[in-house]
């Protein structure tokens, strides 16, 4: 062993990312393939104690946060773009002309704001609402931040009374009542939940009754040579990542999170399970990514 | 003649529009059945049809959450196993040659343009420690009692292990004042060192870490402060005394960004004094720092062959003062 881990100079950028190649160094490795015990779970390639994998996945966005939307881009080869247009289209948000209440949205996970600022802007511009709410809610306060700012440089929804930025854990949501919200989303951030399934049931608990589940999130490929392709892209990302941002082991994390994500129809019965209804997907570019619903009813 | 003309000119039967499509659908079936590129990519519905036929479809006895787990696994440990060999240390991470090869010309590219980042300097460091360069450091460690009992030791340069409470209490002429002096005057401090990464060899990793952690022990002794001018001062210095081959391409390359004063400064000056003084010292690879911090520092200097330079701040402000003045407005003498 070389001693113990050092901090990476105060001077120079990229400090961020050497305290998480130290946190997530600081784990011992063990055998894989160990299933999920009440007391481990599994974090990229480690196992690791429940209760530590919150503060490792909250390192990496951390570590990844003011670099995101790069990371993102990289990453998807910027078609993440393509897919978030496509979900917030699909699911045609805003507050129609003949209707009384404004709509209530929670956008989870979602604290660098894309898909909570695409779905105001599209209430806006196609159906002239400007008064539903967003909560935007992520548990690592440095996204947030990050969302923050991209809402001050937007110059809209910044300080504005109806988004509200919130530090909240995705499985508990301890901040916002039962029954209370319209449509719930969450793009690329259910994969990181310690525990998916009660994720689903604090979603299923938050939303008004006849509000929706929402989610986009990585899945499994259809075609077996964009599979392929998928699995080359993955064993080449995190050595990219290292070479060039020098963080391997955020990409690594990120790269086997979306492998341990499960698949469409085993996502769908967990959805099932919460207590939706009339759960469906679609699949994007043949599988790489989809889009699940489901109703509270 | 007449029967050839006849077929000739026999007039064709309209074939049916449905029964010429069914040519060309079994056509596609059958190159969709055999291995082929078309049944690769599009035959998804052959496969099932054939695994419904095989009853391996809506099988009862498969144990399907098994199966995905085992599907899941193999392929996560095909992603864990993208790496040449497995990691021989805590923070490990083995390259390619082709990969390191990248990372040079990355790297390369990024000091160039970003010196500042120093990401960037520890990076093409790391690209460029060849193994013969590391091979040629450790023999020189190995040949001397301090450098082997330093690879004994392995020690690790950190505040909690330096005190830099305690170092401010030395007397003026230690080295270990000078030391503190310095730090607070470029305000850095000891624990500011990247962790190795991409050095395979445990012992070559150490020291590599233990070249890096002294490069500030270099800047203290030659009093050089960690402007752009210092720090390429340094680097030829270590470049002359322990051939690192990253410090090398920094001397060569680094002046060429400079204002042409700073490089006439260098050229002139500093990077014959650096490599001068670095041919005619002894190794610092193998000087065990952590023990000679209550050592005289003068002494510490004619010890290892080391005469300081012109002092590079007080030259620069002098030029700048000089500007100064002759930049003033004309004003006689009363």
């Amino acid at each position: 062993m070389l001693g113990p881990v050092t901090i990476s100079r105060p001077l120079l950028k990229g400090s961020r990312l050497a305290r998480t190649s130290t946190l997530l160094r600081l784990l011992s490795s063990a055998p894989p393939s160990s299933p999920d015990s009440p007391t481990t779970t599994h974090f990229g390639s480690k196992t690791v104690p429940t209760t530590e994998k919150e503060k490792m996945v909250g390192h990496v966005f951390s570590s990844v946060a003011s670099k995101y939307d790069i990371m993102n881009d990289v990453m998807s080869l910027g078609i993440h773009r393509l897919w978030k247009h496509h979900f917030i289209n699909k699911l045609d948000p805003g507050m129609r002309r003949n209707s009384k209440q404004p709509l209530e949205f929670i956008d989870v996970a979602g604290g660098s704001g894309d898909i909570a600022f695409g779905i105001l802007d599209y209430a806006n511009e196609i159906h002239q609402d400007r008064v539903s709410k967003m909560d935007i809610v992520d548990i690592n306060a440095d996204m947030l931040k990050e969302g923050e700012k991209r809402a001050y440089e937007l110059g809209r929804y910044y300080q504005d009374p109806r988004v509200r930025f919130m530090v909240q854990n995705g499985e508990k949501l301890e901040k916002i009542e039962s029954n209370s919200k319209d449509i719930y989303t969450v793009s690329f951030g259910i994969r990181n939940f310690t525990n998916i399934q009660a994720g689903l049931n604090t979603a299923y608990r938050v939303l008004k009754p006849g509000g929706l589940f929402y989610c986009l999130e990585f899945s499994k490929i259809d075609n077996q040579l964009m599979d392929w392709g998928y699995q080359q892209w993955a064993k080449v990302l995190p050595v990219m990542g290292s070479v060039i941002a020098d963080d391997f082991d955020s990409y690594q994390y990120l790269v086997e999170s979306i492998e341990r994500f499960p698949d469409q129809e085993t996502f769908k019965s967990m959805i099932e399970k919460a207590g939706f209804k009339s759960v469906g997907y679609e699949n994007l570019t043949s599988g790489v990514c989809a889009i699940h619903w489901g109703v509270k009813v | 003649m007449t029967t050839m003309r006849a077929l000739l000119t026999r007039r064709r039967h309209p074939v049916l529009r449905i029964q010429r499509r069914s040519i060309m659908l079994s056509t596609w079936a059958t190159l969709a059945a055999g291995p082929s590129l078309v049944n690769y990519l599009f035959g998804n519905d052959t496969r099932m049809a054939n695994a419904m036929d095989a009853g391996e479809l809506h099988n009862k006895n498969d144990d399907y959450e098994l199966q995905r787990r085992e599907r899941v696994d193999s392929r996560l440990s095909q992603l864990r196993n993208s790496r040449p060999r497995t990691p021989r240390y805590e923070g490990n991470i083995p390259l390619y040659k082709h990969e390191k090869l990248l990372l040079f010309l990355i790297s390369g590219i990024q000091s160039y343009f970003h010196p500042e980042n120093g990401l960037n300097i520890v990076k093409l460091g790391e690209a460029t420690a060849i193994a013969p360069f590391l091979n040629h450091l450790q023999q020189i460690m190995l040949q001397d009692p301090t450098g082997r009992r330093i690879l004994r030791d392995k020690p690790f340069v950190h505040t909690s292990i330096l005190h830099m409470d305690k170092l401010s209490k030395l007397p003026e002429n230690t080295f270990g004042y000078t030391f503190y002096k310095w730090c607070k005057r470029e305000n850095v401090g000891p624990d500011t060192r990247a962790p190795v990464k991409y050095i395979d060899d445990p012992t070559h990793a150490f020291i590599f870490r233990r070249y890096r952690q002294c490069h500030d022990f270099y800047h203290a002794l030659v009093d050089m402060p960690i402007i752009i001018e210092g720090e390429i001062t340094v680097k030829a210095l270590e470049a002359a005394n322990l051939g690192v081959p990253m410090a090398a391409l920094g001397t060569i390359f680094a002046p060429w960004r400079l204002k042409h004063v700073q490089r006439e400064r260098l050229f002139d000056t500093y990077i014959p004094w650096a490599l001068k003084s670095g041919w005619n010292a002894k190794p610092f690879i193998n000087v065990y720092w952590e023990e000679l911090l209550e050592k005289d520092v003068n002494d510490l200097r004619r010890e290892l062959g080391i005469k300081l330079p012109p002092d590079l701040r007080n030259v620069r402000k002098e030029r700048a003062s000089l500007i100064k003045q002759l930049k003033a407005p004309y004003s006689p003498k009363p």
